[in-house]
């Protein structure tokens, strides 16, 4: 079995030192996605998994072996790049076959992989072509057919659709998904698109600043976020975020007085905190509603109004004087410069501490009936 | 034509009759920018027209008369004669003479003896003008090959051996340097410069520097050769013997020039992409494999224009033959540059240093455009 792992993995670039101890556990089969800002080095993790970078600590196991000392071609992993890297001056064909050639594999047997893979990716009218006679869309599917041919133990994809077009983006995404599928291997694929992230991944791995800051499934991610952070990072668009006051501690509860004076009283994991402190309350665009019938409430002020036909997003600041987004059904009335009162359910929204620790308790996809944005704008 | 194809867009322009006004401002402001272009290409455009244009063409005009450097008389139309001069190639066969029984003369070595080839020539009026150019023996028989001016076809060849033995050299070496400071190390920079150094320092002085390192007694390099062969090797006349004459020119220029197809090819490399490296190391290609099916490949097109500019460069050698050897020994580094200046200039004929010239460039012109179609259809392919 192909696991993967990753242990006390430290990169240094000369003093710099950008992979700060990594430990990660992939298992046989799984999506891993590695997501995060720019420069938080999930494209150095994926280039180290590879070979292309040398390990300055830490250990790297595939399918139980130590392969930190091996040469990148001999680790039994297939890499496809964010500019595809295909040899401009061969064909699709021998583009696909080259890693066969070199391991002086016999020309039928190469021949007979390189059709297999165009097969599976629908190449065979291109297999005579050169990169440079194909189209966007293409580049990229040899470009995996290349790492098919060689079926590698772990699969390295990093940005591979960030040169396409949105569409084809979405496509694309299907059949990787699908191709994840249909072979069974281990892949991992850097991205700095949350929605990739959470379309494709059984597993993501939020990176910040050269750390993990979370793994877990998407719906883990969405639902119970580890810190401000990663809260923030997933979700499109992103959450809001309100700073509060603690007016009270219980146990298990806080009050909090919200930016317009509104008080609520929150369930929260209270150890530590005293009234006066700050903490953050965070509520996603697509939770809050477009009436006043929830448990918490907000006046805003509308400034921009998107309509993208299924959903529209609205901008607005509330009385606190801060940016708000609001994701409401396609059909919503709501125009600019209305002044409106929207709510939310405080059992959607997240609390973070004062270091942007999640205080909120624990949420179980099935036990959060709440209303949908869809339903809330034909209501 | 280009003036044409403008006037008919500014008549659909201005056939619009809202923006007939427009049109004509547009079509003045273009007016006055073609006249700002001409303006500003003037000074280069003069400058090439009389220091290439120019002079080529009296060149061309010149070979067709007996004009001489400076002569009181006045210069005549002469047709065709110094091109006749220049290209006539013969050839003959002379029997061995023989004894009044038939028996074939030998001199004491044992070689059949032939008449004298001067005689021959000055006996047949079809011969007229013709020297041995080369002769070779065979059996009981000689052949002969004449021509009218056979120091032009000895510089000819010359200068062929000269193009084809340093044009690969040159820039393999330039690709090899190039190679090697291709590298994110520290002080890399100072090594490009002292690499491309030769380039900026004049020929004649490297010439001079390098007759001094080729000296049969007091040269470097025989000293070297020497000591490192512990006296076998050696000494050689590098520049004094007829045989290593041409290849110790051609190992100097080589040095001398690779500089800057150096620098042309660090430019090709660094537009190499690194990923195409990155790949091919998954795939498992060693360093080797990747120059061969990466680097090169990558270089394709910077290979063509260096091999195409340092071909035409090559074939003008003439500063290094002129410093170094003089054409010699026995006219060995002669070459078709060197002759024409000699011809021209030393010896006064500037007619017939034209008509060297315009041939030359013909020859030089024939080949860049070979070398150009040979390289399109390897594209094509």
């Amino acid at each position: 079995m192909a696991d993967l792992q990753l242990e006390g993995v430290v990169k240094r670039f000369g003093e710099v030192q950008t992979i700060h101890g990594i430990d990660l556990d992939v298992t046989h089969g799984e999506f891993v996605v590695f997501v995060g800002p720019s420069g938080c080095g999930k494209s150095t993790l994926l280039r180290l998994i590879a070979g292309l970078e040398e390990l300055s600590e830490g250990d790297i196991r595939i399918g139980g072996e130590s392969v930190a000392h091996l040469p990148a071609a001999q680790r039994g992993v297939a890499m496809v790049f964010q500019s595809y890297a295909l040899y401009p001056h061969m064909t699709v064909r021998e583009n696909m076959g080259f890693g066969l050639r070199m391991a002086k594999f016999d020309k039928a047997e190469i021949d007979r992989r390189v059709e297999e893979a165009a097969a599976i990716l629908k190449l065979e009218p291109l297999l005579e072509r050169r990169p440079k006679a194909l189209s966007g869309g293409q580049r990229q599917r040899v470009a995996i057919g290349r790492t098919i041919v060689r079926n590698p133990k772990v699969f390295l994809f990093d940005e591979p659709l960030s040169n396409l077009d949105a569409e084809l983006r979405v496509q694309m995404r299907v059949e990787i998904a699908k191709l994840h599928a249909a072979l069974g291997n281990t892949m991992v694929y850097v991205t700095h698109d949350q929605v990739e992230a959470m379309t494709m991944a059984d597993k993501i791995v939020v990176l910040r600043d050269g750390r993990i800051e979370q793994v877990g499934s998407p719906l883990e991610l969405y639902l119970n976020p580890v810190n401000e952070f990663v809260a923030g990072f997933i979700g499109s668009p992103r959450m809001n975020f309100f700073e509060c006051r603690v007016l009270d501690v219980a146990d298990d509860r806080l009050r909090l007085e919200l930016p317009g004076d509104e008080r609520i009283d929150m369930p929260a994991d209270a150890t530590g905190l005293r009234s006066g402190d700050r903490v953050t309350l965070g509520i996603r665009p697509e939770h809050i509603l477009e009436h006043d019938r929830a448990d918490i409430r907000l006046a805003i002020d509308v400034e921009v109004v998107e309509h993208l036909g299924g959903s529209t997003f609205v901008y607005a600041r509330h009385i606190g004087g801060d940016a708000i987004t609001l994701q409401v059904g396609g059909l919503s009335d709501i125009q600019p410069k209305d002044h409106r009162r929207v709510s939310f359910s405080r059992q959607i929204c997240q609390l973070f501490d004062g270091d942007g620790r999640n205080i909120s308790p624990h949420k179980v996809p099935g036990e959060l009936k709440d209303e949908e944005p869809g339903q809330a704008a034909t209501a | 034509m280009h003036s044409s194809i403008n006037e008919t867009k500014s008549v659909g322009l201005s056939a619009d009759a809202a923006g007939a006004g427009r049109a004509t401002d547009f079509r003045q402001a273009r007016r006055r920018e073609r006249r700002y272009g001409y303006l500003l290409s003037f000074p280069a455009l003069l400058g090439l027209f009389m220091f290439l244009v120019l002079p080529f063409l009296m060149a061309v005009g010149m070979s067709f008369t007996d004009q001489r450097l400076l002569s009181p008389n006045a210069a005549e139309w002469v047709g065709l004669r110094n091109y006749e001069r220049l290209l006539s190639v013969d050839w003959l066969v002379q029997e061995a003479e023989r004894s009044d029984l038939g028996e074939v003369v030998r001199d004491a070595g044992g070689e059949p003896e032939f008449p004298s080839l001067r005689t021959v020539l000055r006996g047949d009026p079809a011969y007229r003008e013709y020297r041995e150019f080369t002769s070779w023996q065979w059996g009981e028989k000689r052949y002969v090959l004449l021509a009218k001016d056979p120091r032009f076809i000895q510089s000819f060849l010359n200068t062929l051996l000269f193009v084809m033995l340093v044009v690969p050299l040159q820039c393999g070496l330039a690709l090899g340097l190039a190679l090697l400071i291709n590298r994110q190390l520290r002080g890399i920079s100072v090594f490009r410069a002292i690499f491309f150094s030769p380039v900026v320092t004049s020929i004649v002085v490297v010439s001079i520097v390098w007759t001094f390192l080729y000296h049969r007694d007091v040269g470097v390099l025989n000293h070297y050769l020497q000591a490192l062969t512990f006296g076998l090797v050696g000494p050689i006349d590098w520049l004094g013997d007829s045989d290593w004459a041409m290849p110790s020119i051609v190992i100097m220029s080589a040095w001398q020039a690779c500089g800057v197809q150096m620098l042309i090819f660090l430019a090709g490399l660094q537009g190499i992409s690194q990923d195409l490296y990155e790949a091919a190391e998954l795939d498992g290609a060693g360093r080797w494999s990747q120059f061969w099916h990466i680097t090169l490949p990558g270089l394709r097109n910077t290979m063509v224009f260096v091999i195409l500019s340092t071909t035409v460069q090559a074939f003008g050698l003439f500063t290094q033959v002129d410093v170094m050897t003089g054409g010699g020994p026995q006219g060995s580094t002669s070459t078709v540059m060197f002759h024409a200046v000699a011809k021209g200039f030393r010896e006064q004929d500037i007619a017939y240093g034209s008509a060297i010239s315009v041939v030359f460039f013909l020859v030089i012109l024939l080949i860049a455009l070979l070398q150009k179609k040979f390289f399109d259809a390897r594209e094509a392919k």
